[in-house]
């Protein structure tokens, strides 16, 4: 099968080697990986900030893009919610509304990808360390995700995983809001960054770089030691 | 901003800032948790109770003249006094009025959230009335002077001591820690005012149609003294309240125990028929309802968030949104908190001057999975977002997002803004944290990530050109 990268913004430009861990490990997996370099953004911050005709704009391209993908393969469960979820929803009413549904039935979030579409749970990962779990929204309540990336977790040898509690509490990023409310914003992250430190992981992992990124930020200008990968990362450590 | 935006931002500051608050709130809350889940675990499946309470609720809004018609004519016949009220006012008046009639002198009251949205208390102490409130938490609050703190646990912010510390100032009290003590203390008081009380004001958790009932769910049984014992009783009733029959409470009352309480049913549920019969020894002369709309219609026109009048305010939304753990009930400046309050009060208060509400969420949708009835919360906080750029779009936001759709529709000026800001954030530690620091919302709690040496498609491109 081939499949279509989707790489969101943030992660072509802070953290390419997710990126990379994905194209490594569907290779590995024997699948063909293209990544139409015209692509951008989703339009997701336009979209949350109540401006539609700017976000359609955005996804207009991406309907573009993407016209020819069989399956589009993304690493973030938030991008991947705003394409399979919102799309339609933005485009009903317009002459392009069948190409939104239709590129929606082709998005996968990575790990669902992996588990649900190709029947991987295992391809021999070695990663050595204690890692915990923390879930995105938009993958976890949009998209549905829960047990995919922790059965891919659970097959890495060497990897110790411990429960986040609680693992289905927000990390406070939401987009623009860290920035509209950043006090509330950061209370939230202050509250995640604890349970993250309590479980006694060296690794907090997740499927959204941008939880990550908000993770990260705080636990970096806390000076924590513990250090944040995303979960195509971990896997493809051993690769 | 609007005065109460700039209201809400302070507030949310200040509680964010109280960590000895939030700890509380989240303590709290903890408990409910496990018995919510164990109580859920008891229905036989609360995924579909949840779809079947949804699709009772949308045939009941999408038809809500008939089945108001038919309660009005059922409970009249039983006796009551039906008074449509459009607004706020009309409702007050109305209330006034009926106790001017009477000549009542004082008023014992159950918990009600509607009567809180119409301001009914001032109005009633302003004309002359004394006005007690019989739920504990609502007597609490009552004494100092505050509003609700949640929709169903109005003193879930105070410590055993602070409401010690209340009862010796206001009632004279000695000071007591054991909950008990305190409860007696109140009720102390409260059978007093019972006795005395010539009229019962109460809220409606459902109004029955075929049989021409309300039903009033509580667990403390002030609301059965405070609707039984005084001759005349006043119920409030926002018009969505309504249930087709008797069969829909039998899902209903436990589902609103489970959601909001963590129950699995609630200590009283007490249907109530009209007045006192002529074959009856006691209940009350008199039998009001006074049927509220108060920008519900609105709300009802509304075909995309229509569903917001499923909500039977159980308060499981506020229970598990992070953003009221965090800022608390009071920083809202609401009748109704948390991510219901956020959707509805626009719509009942006017979109530009609540909006920010809809801002202020991080849209994780806990929300929308908790609600017992499936009111789509995130994804109305979301249309209210859009409406309100819409109806007053503010120009920056324009410009920024304009310049943004502009440069992600070509990958050429995306590369290009890419590589200037990979070029300018060396720069950045000459200005972060500083006023000029243009993200220094971001900068003050957290770190940015630098952008990569070899973003991915660079990388891309490269090995496909050594490939
Ligand atoms: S919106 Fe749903 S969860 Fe919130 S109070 Fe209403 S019924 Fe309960």
């Amino acid at each position: 099968m081939k499949a279509t990268l989707f790489i969101p913004c943030f992660i072509d430009q802070f953290y390419p080697q997710v990126g990379v861990g994905v194209v490594k490990i569907l290779r590995k997996l024997g699948h063909a990986v293209d990544f139409p370099d015209q692509q951008t953004c989703c339009g997701q911050p336009a979209f949350n900030s109540g401006l539609w005709d700017q976000a359609r704009s955005v996804a207009e391209h991406a309907l573009d893009v993407f016209r020819q993908a069989e399956v589009i393969v993304t690493p973030s469960g938030s991008c991947g919610a705003m394409m399979k979820i919102h799309y339609p929803e933005l485009f009903q009413n317009t002459p392009r509304y069948q190409e939104a549904c239709e590129l929606s039935s082709k998005i996968y979030e990575f790990s669902q990808f992996l588990v649900n579409r190709l029947g991987v749970t295992d391809f021999g990962a070695t990663f050595k360390g204690k890692v915990t779990f923390h879930d995105g929204c938009h993958g976890l309540r949009g998209l549905g995700v829960k047990n995919e990336p922790r059965v891919l977790l659970q097959h890495v040898r060497g990897l110790e995983l411990l429960e986040l509690k609680p693992a289905e509490t927000c990390c406070g990023f939401g987009g623009t809001f860290a920035v509209k409310y950043p006090q509330i914003s950061s209370a939230m992250g202050d509250s995640k960054c604890s349970a993250v430190l309590e479980t006694g992981a060296d690794y907090v992992v997740s499927n959204d770089s941008s939880c990550l990124m908000h993770i990260q930020g705080m636990l970096t200008l806390q000076k924590k030691p513990i250090r944040s990968l995303h979960l195509a990362e971990v896997l493809a450590h051993s690769l | 901003m609007t005065t109460a935006a700039r209201q809400f931002k302070g507030e949310a500051t200040r509680y964010t800032g109280d960590l000895t608050h939030r700890h509380w709130i989240q303590k709290a809350l903890s408990g409910y948790e496990v018995k919510r889940d164990e109580n859920k675990g008891r229905f036989q499946d609360w995924e579909s109770a949840r779809q079947a309470a949804a699709q009772i609720k949308y045939e009941v809004i999408n038809h809500l003249d008939q089945y108001l018609a038919q309660f009005v004519k059922n409970i009249e016949a039983r006796g009551a006094v039906v008074f449509w009220a459009s607004d706020a006012q009309e409702a007050r008046d109305y209330i006034v009025e009926v106790a001017r009639k009477n000549q009542v002198r004082s008023i014992v009251k159950s918990k009600s959230m509607t009567t809180e949205e119409i301001h009914l208390n001032p109005a009633l102490q302003s004309a002359g009335f004394e006005v007690v409130e019989t739920d504990l938490g609502e007597f609490i609050v009552q004494l100092r002077d505050e509003a609700p703190y949640h929709l169903v646990f109005p003193a879930m912010h105070l410590t055993r001591d602070q409401i010690s510390e209340i009862f010796q100032q206001k009632l004279g009290a000695a000071p007591v820690k054991d909950p008990e003590q305190l409860t007696m203390i109140a009720r102390g008081v409260m059978r007093q005012k019972f006795c005395q009380a010539d009229m019962g004001i109460s809220g409606v958790n459902f109004g029955v149609a075929d049989t021409g009932m309300i039903s009033i769910t509580e667990n403390e049984g002030n609301a059965r003294l405070s609707t039984s014992l005084p001759r005349v009783h006043v119920a409030v009733m926002g018009l969505e309240k309504i249930m087709r029959s008797m069969d829909d409470l039998a899902l209903f009352l436990p589902m609103l125990a489970t959601a909001g309480a963590g129950q699995l049913i609630s200590g009283y549920n007490t249907l109530y028929a009209g007045p006192r019969a002529a074959d009856e020894c006691d209940g009350p002369q008199q039998f009001h309802i006074v049927l509220l709309d108060n920008g519900r219609t609105r709300l009802l026109a509304d075909a995309e968030q229509r569903d917001a009048l499923h909500c039977i305010r159980c308060g499981a939304c506020l229970n598990v949104c992070p953003i009221f753990r965090n800022v608390g009930g009071h920083s809202y400046g609401t009748t109704y908190q948390g991510p219901i309050g956020s959707v509805i009060t626009p719509h009942l208060r006017g979109l530009l001057e609540w909006k920010h509400l809809s801002f202020a969420s991080s849209l994780c949708g806990a929300c929308t999975q908790a609600c017992p009835v499936k009111i789509d919360l995130h994804h109305h906080l979301l249309q209210n977002r859009r409406n309100a750029t819409q109806a007053h779009p503010s120009w920056l936001e324009r410009l920024m997002f304009g310049a943004f759709s502009i440069v992600m529709r070509r990958a050429a000026l995306y590369r290009l803004a890419m590589f200037m800001g990979k070029l300018f954030q060396p720069l950045h530690p000459l200005v972060k944290g500083t006023a000029v620091d243009p993200v220094k919302a971001w900068t003050r709690t957290r770190e940015t990530p630098p952008f990569a040496k070899t973003s991915f498609r660079s990388w891309w491109r490269d090995q496909q050109k050594g490939a």
